[in-house]
């Protein structure tokens, strides 16, 4: 059933994908359950730590971990992350994704750069007393179905397509009966009453609040009267008097395809060229040709008050004029790949529906967010506005990060070290933000908090791979988040 | 540091506070929180070694529900340290829950949720002692929630919460019209759609409850009953048509035999029939996946979700537990189908809100309505959204059923009057109907107004 929600092809992925985590603390182990739950293909933990007694941590994880999920391979390595990185980096290229639970930074830079080279994906998380933090780590990660929840409807009916014309002029509404005049799909209603429109205003779609307004009068003054002239109920009417907003909307490319669309670095395909881009290419052919501008229609109708008949015609109508552009999309695809010597395998179809859902995300890589000279000192600074902004929180899990390095402890482990460390803390914060040159201020609260955590983690939110760019920080005193890009 | 399911029963024999069961160390990660000042604790909050004491040993907390929420926050809950844990939930596993309901096995198929959650729990968790019950949250009165220190809902029917909130508002007392705090129990309401989920405190009295909030919750998708009979559009409305309408009129596995989501044969059956019914209407998609969705109403879930819901869910509890922070005040909205997002406010609480306002709630009809259109603004206003309500009311001195639902007899007596006016029906204006409804348990009053 949950394969409703991101599809067979979600599922397909999941399946193939083998997920590496790094230390099976309870938030590793956490993330690693709402993978194997939904069904992931396998998992490999690296742990070096052992369970008070004699079992491995990585092997007791590993063992409970796969009761979840029989269909779900599971495997560990008994080892700490530098060791594998000191006489083995290229064991992480194999996965499709590593995650990285409670790293010192040493050890997460050093794996970040390896897998930043090797194009892996990283899920750095950390969690810190009532704080969480994630950090997302890939070159770029394309999205083929985002599966947005608002997304407008894709209706053309400032610019409809030759079967979509004669479709609606094969409605005369001045001359129905009551049963279909008011089971007549609200689509079909803005559309002939806006051809009443341009016939009186120039062919000019209905622009400022003014004029939509005027052009709702236009469609109420439709509904039909009985014969005391006291108005009908038709729903289908209320439907496209409500609908007028959006529906007039021009049709036009988001800019996030836009930017995709016209991405550089993919202008030349090759044979290596992968699937996603070659899409992307195929998808601006058709733009620039059959498309006359405009991406493939997207073939669906939101349900409305209608005839059955009536409503499956028109969808009909949609639908296959979708296939069609499909089709077409389809045929570039296969002609590019033709050209560097490739046979077209995947199914493209049901990607070229989705055009308008095509996203790309890129993330900075760590080495970038942790150089002087790359810092994003603006994003930092201008969130800091707000010294209580969830930034301030970053800043102290860099701090603290800082702290281990100097005194190879967190903060406040113990209770008689909690208040030498407040000190010694508010000295890692301020070389931090001198090296950075960040003129901020860091309240000596945050600084108090922190030690107060003594280095511990209640496990708080876990994730499946959601591609967020590229920071997240969670809040569990107040119950907020932000995201940031650093 | 307790990691959680790494961690296999290894009872040291040291003790913190004498507990046997407890090894060196094993709360050290709760003692930081609850016995270090800090500068963001809650005002009223002070360091001290008993709060551990009470977060383990006396604390009683009630979950509610053992599903997809209810597993995830019994065991964050039995993590952190609460012992004392009660969980109630009416059903059964199923096949389709083990993807994320992760306390069960396949083993387990058939056997009360409740349970199995408490034995798992017990089992894996030295110390814990996690009661169940097996049971409807109806079925228990005001004496059993009046022992619970904090209430966490992991429930996915809004009658149920409704319910709940009634039964914390009737616990509530009132001196001289001032609310006595200790009668105060927080309930955490948690829910989750797909990707979408929320997490609120209601301090009842204080704080907006569940009936204050009611538009926030989705509308039902409850398809008009015209377009099912003769004006299908999408495969959901044929097989609805299937279910509403030709299963009772076909009786296809026998006389007084309900159709039952989880039996295959039902399902196939269903199938089958919708796809007629939607070949004769040209409608594309009707798959056996989809029939089963709807005719068991699935809502599709995810594990994740569920566990950032109720890892929210359970950190309310602990914060209110151990007043070592300010709970969150009131609401968390969560969504992560594009990148993170999350949005706390502040719900207010309604003027007039039925369940928690103590205003009595007026009747506005002339003499003139019937009690068709009573029973209609019952159930269609937003604000009450009643399900099946029972009306009575005193007429002549004697107590009379107007009209109620749930009992066939009763109904069919009282179905008369439905048409007669309010006039007819001897009601006088300023009189007081009550109404009984499954969104709440204590039963509600209206004052009739007459307009003219």
């Amino acid at each position: 059933i949950d394969a409703q929600l991101w599809g067979d092809h979600g599922q397909e992925a999941l399946e193939n994908a083998h997920v590496c985590l790094i230390n099976a603390t309870a938030t590793g182990t956490e993330i690693l359950k709402n993978l194997v739950l939904p069904g992931i293909g396998a998992f490999t933990i690296v742990d070096g730590h052992k369970v008070t007694g004699e079992d491995n941590r990585a092997q007791a994880a590993t063992e409970l971990l796969q009761e979840l999920n029989s269909d779900v391979s599971g495997n560990f390595v008994e080892e700490s992350p530098d060791k594998l990185l000191d006489n083995d980096p290229e064991f992480f290229h194999r996965f499709s994704l590593v995650i990285g639970v409670q790293l010192i930074e040493s050890t997460c830079l050093r794996l970040a750069g390896v897998l930043w080279n090797a194009g892996v994906p990283f899920l750095v998380c950390k969690t810190y007393g009532l704080v969480g933090y994630m950090r997302l780590a890939v070159k770029e990660h394309t999205v083929v179905e985002s599966h947005p929840d608002n997304a407008l409807e894709d209706l053309r009916l400032d610019q409809p397509f030759a079967e979509l014309k004669n479709h609606i002029q094969s409605y005369d509404l001045d001359n129905m009966d009551k049963k279909d005049h008011s089971h007549t799909p609200w689509i079909i209603v803005v559309a002939k009453y806006l051809e009443k429109w341009y016939n009186e205003h120039n062919y000019q779609l209905p622009k400022n609040y003014k004029e939509k307004e005027a052009f709702r009068q236009l469609i109420r003054e439709g509904i039909l009267k009985n014969e005391n002239g006291v108005a009908e109920d038709e729903e289908n009417f209320e439907e496209a008097i409500k609908n007028v907003n959006t529906a007039l909307n021009p049709t036009k490319i988001p800019s996030t395809v836009q930017d995709i669309l016209n991405a550089e670095g993919w202008k030349n395909i090759t044979a290596q060229t992968p699937a996603f881009w070659v899409m992307a290419r195929a998808v601006k052919e058709f733009v620039e040709n059959e498309g006359e501008g405009k991406l493939p229609v997207r073939g669906t109708i939101p349900d409305m008050i209608a005839d059955s008949e009536k409503f499956i015609n028109l969808q009909n109508v949609y639908r296959e004029k979708a296939m069609q552009d499909a089709s077409v999309v389809s045929k570039h695809v296969e002609s590019l790949l033709q050209s560097v010597g490739k046979v077209c395998v995947y199914k493209s179809k049901k990607k070229c529906k989705n055009a308008a859902f095509l996203r790309v995300v890129r993330c900075r890589s760590l080495a970038d967010e942790c150089s002087v000279e790359l810092v994003n000192k603006d994003e930092i600074t201008s969130c800091m506005d707000n010294p209580d902004s969830e930034m301030v929180l970053y800043l102290m899990l860099r701090s603290v990060d800082r702290f281990f390095q100097q005194h190879s402890r967190y903060p406040g482990v113990y209770n008689y070290q909690v208040e030498e460390d407040i000190g010694k803390l508010k000295l890692c914060v301020n070389s931090l933000l001198q090296e950075y040159g960040l003129n901020v201020n860091v309240k000596d609260d945050y600084i108090h908090e922190f030690c107060r955590y003594g280095a511990n983690a209640i496990k708080m939110i876990t994730h499946q791979f959601v591609p967020f760019n590229n920071t997240f920080i969670y809040n569990a005193m107040s119950q907020t988040s932000a995201t940031f890009q650093l | 540091v307790v990691d959680g399911m790494t961690f296999s029963v290894m009872a040291v024999d040291s003790g913190h506070g004498g507990n046997a069961r407890d090894w060196d160390g094993r709360w050290n990660h709760v003692q930081k929180f609850l016995e270090r000042p800090g500068p963001f604790t809650h005002p009223d909050f002070e360091p001290s070694t008993e709060s551990l004491h009470f977060l383990l040993e006396t604390c009683k907390i009630l979950v509610i529900g053992a599903g997809g929420l209810g597993c995830e926050l019994l065991k964050n809950l039995a993590l952190t340290g609460f012992r004392q844990i009660h969980v109630i939930d009416m059903d059964t596993i199923d096949v389709s829950n083990l993807n994320r309901q992760f306390l069960f096995r396949s083993k387990d198929v058939g056997r009360p949720k409740a349970d199995v959650a408490a034995d798992f729990i017990n089992r894996r968790i030295p110390g814990c002692n996690v009661v169940p019950y097996f049971k409807k949250i109806q079925d228990f009165d005001e004496s059993f929630y009046r022992q619970f220190h904090i209430i966490v809902c992991g429930l996915d029917s809004i009658i149920a919460r409704r319910w709940m909130n009634g039964m914390l508002m009737s616990l509530l007392i009132y001196e001289d019209g001032v609310l006595d705090p200790s009668s105060i129990i927080p309930l955490i309401d948690g829910g989750t759609e797909g990707f979408k989920g929320n997490a609120r405190v209601i301090l009842p009295g204080m704080t907006a409850c569940i009936d204050c909030t009611l538009e926030l919750y989705p509308p039902q998708i409850n398809f008009p009953m015209c377009t099912i009979a003769s004006m299908p559009r999408l495969p959901e409305h044929c097989i609805e048509y299937v279910r509403v309408l030709q299963w009772p009129k076909e009786k296809p596995f026998g006389e007084d035999v309900p159709l039952d989501g989880d039996n295959p044969e039902h399902i196939k059956w269903v199938f089958q029939k919708s796809q007629e019914r939607a070949s004769e209407f040209n409608i594309t998609g009707v798959t056996y996946r989809l029939t089963q969705g709807v005719v068991k109403r699935i809502i599709p879930a995810v594990a994740s979700t569920n566990a950032v819901i109720a890892a929210a869910c359970a950190t309310e509890v602990f914060k209110i537990a151990s007043s070592a922070y300010v709970p969150l005040n009131n609401y968390l909205v969560f969504n992560d189908v594009d990148g993170l997002y999350t949005y706390t406010f502040e719900a207010e609480r309604k003027e007039n809100c039925t369940a928690c306002s103590q205003v009595p709630q007026d009747l506005k009809f002339a003499p003139s309505a019937t009690l068709q259109d009573i029973l209609e603004y019952l159930t269609e206003n937003a604000s009450l959204q009643m399900k099946s309500p029972a009306i009575t009311a005193t007429i002549d001195g004697k107590n009379r059923t107007l009209y109620l639902q749930t009992v066939a007899s009763i109904e069919e007596r009282t179905r008369p009057n439905l048409c007669k006016t309010l006039k007819e029906l001897g009601l006088t204006d300023g009189q007081e109907l009550a109404v009984a409804d499954v969104t709440t348990p204590q039963t509600m009053l209206f004052k009739l107004h007459f307009t003219s």
